[in-house]
């Protein structure tokens, strides 16, 4: 190090770099907290090609979606939402589990019923798994 | 013409004050002139002067200087009873009262450098907490907390630093300036 930086160096006490050190971990926690990119704020449903709701992601609830193949459940619970029941032979959309980030989609093919989440700053255009 | 009856006589603590709040309000200036990426990031040049004040004279005097900086600074700068001069003035009280707390922590442990951050997160804190109760009613305003407390944690080392080394070449304590070559 040069003497000119250790001169600097010179001048702080332990404490302070527990006090910059805290400051950082701050500034990470508060990156972390305020820029989680593609948290959902709402979902689509829709129903052989047309939207059939438009729900947001703040309280519980359950929505019933016809198809040619009967009722598809979808289940709404704050920030997430899944495929419930599905009459479809294979379940890949009930499968899927719970969806929580925005541009997640679930599609029961057999009974054109779609569930995709929305949000500002979505991450991707679909995720699968 | 009757002489008046009312005469100030300056102290020298007075004098004291006007002075150091003249360096204050040349920095504010000087620091207007910078070009910066956002508003309200911003190097607060000024803090430096109220540091050395805090550090030699008290938190009396640094109230004095910072309080007599942002009046000052912000007729200079036209922005007096502007929205950016309740910013400056909120942050500036924060962080003064801050900086009353943090003159208290063991001075083998902590020096300026922690005083300068400490307060500059209570300046930050004080600034996004008017901005989200009166200029934009809306937690949007709070998306920016990590590049303002980036900011914070950077000048707040660079300022305190700075203080330090003039209060080392000052010689520190409550002693009359002493004009040092480094």
């Amino acid at each position: 190090m040069s003497p000119a930086l250790a001169a600097w160096r010179g001048l702080l006490r332990p404490g302070d770099y527990g006090i910059a050190l805290l400051g950082l971990v701050l500034c990470v926690y508060s990156a972390l907290h305020l820029w989680r990119g593609g948290a959902p704020d709402g979902a689509v449903i829709r129903a052989g090609g047309k939207v059939f709701a438009q729900v947001d992601l703040s309280r519980a609830r359950t929505v019933d979606v016809p198809g040619p193949l009967g009722l598809t459940r979808i289940e709404i619970e704050p920030g997430r939402a899944r495929v419930a029941s599905d009459p479809g032979p294979r379940q890949y959309c009930v499968r899927q589990g719970w969806l929580s980030r925005a541009g997640a989609v679930a599609i029961c093919a057999p009974n054109e019923v779609s569930l995709a989440l929305t949000g500002r700053g979505a991450d991707y255009d679909s995720l699968n798994y | 013409m009757t002489p008046s009856t009312i005469e100030l006589v300056p102290t020298a603590e007075d004098r004291r004050i006007a002075r150091h709040a003249a360096a204050a309000i040349a920095l504010t200036v000087a620091e207007a002139a910078i070009p910066l990426p956002l508003p309200g990031v911003k190097p607060g040049l000024a803090n430096i002067v109220t540091l050395v004040v805090l550090a030699r004279w008290g938190w009396r005097e640094a109230v004095w200087v910072a309080l007599l900086r942002v009046l000052a600074g912000s007729l200079l700068l036209g922005q007096f009873l502007a929205p950016g001069f309740f910013l400056s003035l909120s942050g500036s009280v924060a962080s003064l009262l801050a900086l009353g707390l943090a003159m208290h922590l063991p001075r083998r442990w902590f020096g300026p450098v922690s005083q300068s951050i400490v307060a500059a997160f209570a300046h930050i804190g004080a600034q996004l907490l008017v901005a989200r109760l009166w200029l934009v009613p809306h937690d949007g305003v709070f998306y920016l907390t990590p590049v303002f407390a980036a900011a914070a944690v950077v000048f707040g080392t660079a300022n305190g630093l700075i203080a330090a080394r003039l209060l080392k070449e000052l010689g520190g304590g409550k002693t009359a300036p002493v004009a040092q070559e480094p």
